[in-house]
């Protein structure tokens, strides 16, 4: 890559927006793997080798990069359940929680209508999921119009809370006659449809939607400029009028309804069914990509694809050389801290703007 | 319900929040400095496997402990250096520092899975010694337990009483003006990192070495994050903090004493509990909440021109 710029007009090409993020993106990955290589050196690996299978696993075939998409569903739904209270100013941290909510209300449709055919009961899933989430967030909302408590700590505290009523109503009463940590795999049409023969389900569908319509929104509709404009200055934008406490509730309902679809796409799509703590912090990964990416929706894509990338490059890690599945979680730290840390890019490849 | 059954839901509670204190009161400090850590469970992670695995090898626990509570305070610093010299957001460093905590702890964990250490020397509760015997041993406790109250007073008197303590809290309410009357922000955010890091080190260290004695991956089970709920909780104040973290544990007691009684309750409803009841206070507390708070908490100092 230097090489190549060295040969055109550096400035010009370094002014485009997109490649400039792009040139960002690839040197984080870069020093992150950098990092994690000298990890793999101190605990006696090799790293070239480990780095051929990550990216084997992940890019050297159809059925790997189709993984990549897979684990990309749930952490592209709960960014943009970050990115969009964000705007009006909002921390969501709630993600796990609302995830972990969604997932319940659409099991318990799975399980209760499973009589009923697919085109009608999938889309009471996703109602279910949706509100699901809502409820979870409903609440730090509320209690944070009323102006009793911020809504990081809320969220925060509910997300140790839904585990367990995931776990209660599995273990207590939804469990299958074979194993009390699961429920039964729910029926053919509760399943969301699958693609091209791989896991790739639905869901990625209702993630670029819901990414497509957060782009929409934002930039082109007034609920867009009023979210911006209470972001910016919560004073300005009430006294200009903008009902700044309905805003906060519903965008926050709103944004809950986004991971707890998350929830029910894991639980409809990947898993075919509800185990207790089924998510490896898919809410606070979302919270980071949608950091990470400055709430841009591009920025979003990206992000999520390459932690995903990293993810599942992880399972094969796993096995071929035996560390820990949460040492990927290593990785992961790594990319983030390269990001947080805004290493000074060199000179040539500073466009004017960055 | 025997009364054997009883003291020793008693005795696992002082030692389940003897970890808890030390971990609250670290945040305590962190955040008088007008700093968030979110990292904190990440942190604890990292030093109980430290601390654990450097007792395995030395055979010293004494070592372990002081190992963890240096663990701590070095990865607090990596988060000091993110958000006070690279000026991150403090809730995405803070995450950062999660998952970072996640990944080293099952790295430097993993070849002491299951190893046998000696755990902290155990002395008598003064005054108990006449109990019969079945019940002393739930009432011995390691030095750090004994210590825990009197270092909640001296974090006290730390932040109110010294000069040190003045200036930390100077930074927490407006770093500018710190600035102004003479302070270095960044250097004195630095240090309330590290000492609450020593501090998390310090409960870590109790929960590997002297409680559990064993190393897991994610042993430590979202007490970092109840650690920091228990700070506001306790309104930023270390002597707040003991009740804040009895609280809680009476809760996790009152859990454990249902379970032990045979009360037909769904484990899952108990172990929710805790965060209810937490929930619930801070929900008390809301409207005066605001007051007690470091002015510019969670705020990136930028530098004063």
């Amino acid at each position: 890559m230097i090489q190549s710029s060295n040969a055109l007009p550096a400035k010009s090409i370094f002014q485009n927006k997109y490649l400039q993020i792009f040139v960002r993106y690839g040197l984080t990955v870069l020093l992150a793997l950098l990092l994690f290589a000298g990890i793999l050196l101190i605990t006696g690996n090799n790293p070239i080798p480990s780095y051929r299978d990550l990216f084997k696993a992940t890019f050297g075939s159809a059925y790997g990069f189709s993984e990549v998409i897979v684990s990309m569903i749930p952490i592209l739904l709960t960014a943009l359940a970050v990115a969009l209270p964000a705007r009006i100013g909002m921390i969501n941290v709630g993600g796990e929680g609302q995830l972990y909510l969604g997932a319940i209300f659409a099991t318990f449709a799975a399980l209760a209508f499973k009589d009923l055919p697919g085109w009608l009961l999938l889309p009471i899933m996703v109602l279910l999921g949706i509100l699901g989430g809502a409820v979870w967030a409903f609440l730090p909302a509320f209690f944070k119009a009323i102006g009793l408590v911020n809504e990081t700590i809320t969220t925060l505290l509910m997300n140790m809370i839904a585990p367990k009523i995931a776990g209660l109503l599995v273990f207590g009463f939804w469990h299958s006659p074979r194993e009390t940590n699961m429920t039964p795999n729910f029926v053919d049409a509760a399943r969301l449809p699958t693609f091209f023969g791989t896991r790739i389900h639905l869901g990625i569908v209702f993630g670029l939607v819901v990414l497509a319509l957060f782009w929409f929104v934002m930039k082109y509709t007034r609920w867009g400029l009023e979210m911006r404009s209470i972001g910016g200055n919560v004073q300005a934008a009430r006294r200009n009028g903008i009902p700044v406490k309905p805003y906060m509730l519903i965008i926050f309902c709103i944004s809950g309804g986004i991971a707890g679809l998350a929830g029910m796409a894991q639980v409809s799509g990947f898993y075919g069914l509800l185990i207790p703590n089924f998510s490896p912090g898919y809410g606070y990964m979302g919270f980071l990509i949608s950091w990470l990416a400055g709430g841009d929706p591009l920025g979003i894509l990206l992000m999520a694809f390459v932690v995903s990338v990293i993810m599942t490059g992880g399972n094969m890690l796993q096995i071929t050389i035996g560390l820990p599945y949460a040492v990927i979680n290593l990785l992961l730290a790594f990319s983030l801290f390269v990001v947080l840390a805004k290493p000074v890019l060199p000179k040539f490849l500073r466009g004017k703007a960055a | 319900m025997s009364l054997l059954a009883l003291l020793g839901v008693l005795s696992s509670t002082i030692f389940s929040g003897t970890s808890l204190l030390y971990a609250t009161l670290g945040e305590v400090v962190t955040e008088r400095s007008g700093t968030v850590n979110l990292g904190l469970e990440g942190v604890l992670l990292v030093s109980a496997a430290t601390g654990y695995g450097v007792t395995v090898l030395t055979a010293n626990p004494l070592v372990g402990v002081l190992a963890a509570m240096l663990t701590g305070g070095l990865v607090n610093l990596i988060f000091g250096y993110l958000i006070i010299t690279r000026k991150a957001n403090q809730l995405a460093a803070g995450l950062a520092v999660m998952f970072f905590g996640y990944g080293l702890s099952a790295l430097i964990g993993k070849p002491f899975v299951g190893k046998l250490i000696k755990s902290l020397p155990r002395y008598m509760f003064p005054g108990l010694e006449d109990l019969p015997l079945r019940y002393t041993s739930l009432f011995k406790f390691d030095f750090l337990i004994y210590l825990v109250i009197p270092m909640a007073i001296f974090i006290w008197w730390l932040l109110y009483r010294t000069r040190w303590g003045l200036s930390l809290r100077a930074v927490g309410e407006n770093a500018e003006t710190a600035y102004a009357s003479g302070r270095n922000p960044g250097a004195i955010k630095f240090q309330g990192l590290f000492v609450g890091g020593l501090l998390a080190g310090l409960g870590a260290a109790h929960l590997s070495i002297a409680f559990t004695m064993n190393w897991a991956e994610y042993m430590t089970g979202g007490r970092g994050f109840i650690a920091i709920a228990l700070v506001i909780f306790s309104k930023w104040h270390p002597i707040r903090a003991i009740a804040g973290v009895l609280v809680f544990s009476g809760a996790v007691a009152f859990q454990l004493l249902l379970q032990v009684s045979g009360v037909n309750i769904s484990p899952f409803i108990l172990d929710m509990f805790p965060f209810v009841l937490t929930l619930t206070v801070l929900l008390i507390w809301g409207g005066t909440r605001k007051h007690s708070a470091p002015a510019t908490l969670g705020r990136v100092y930028e530098g004063t021109e």
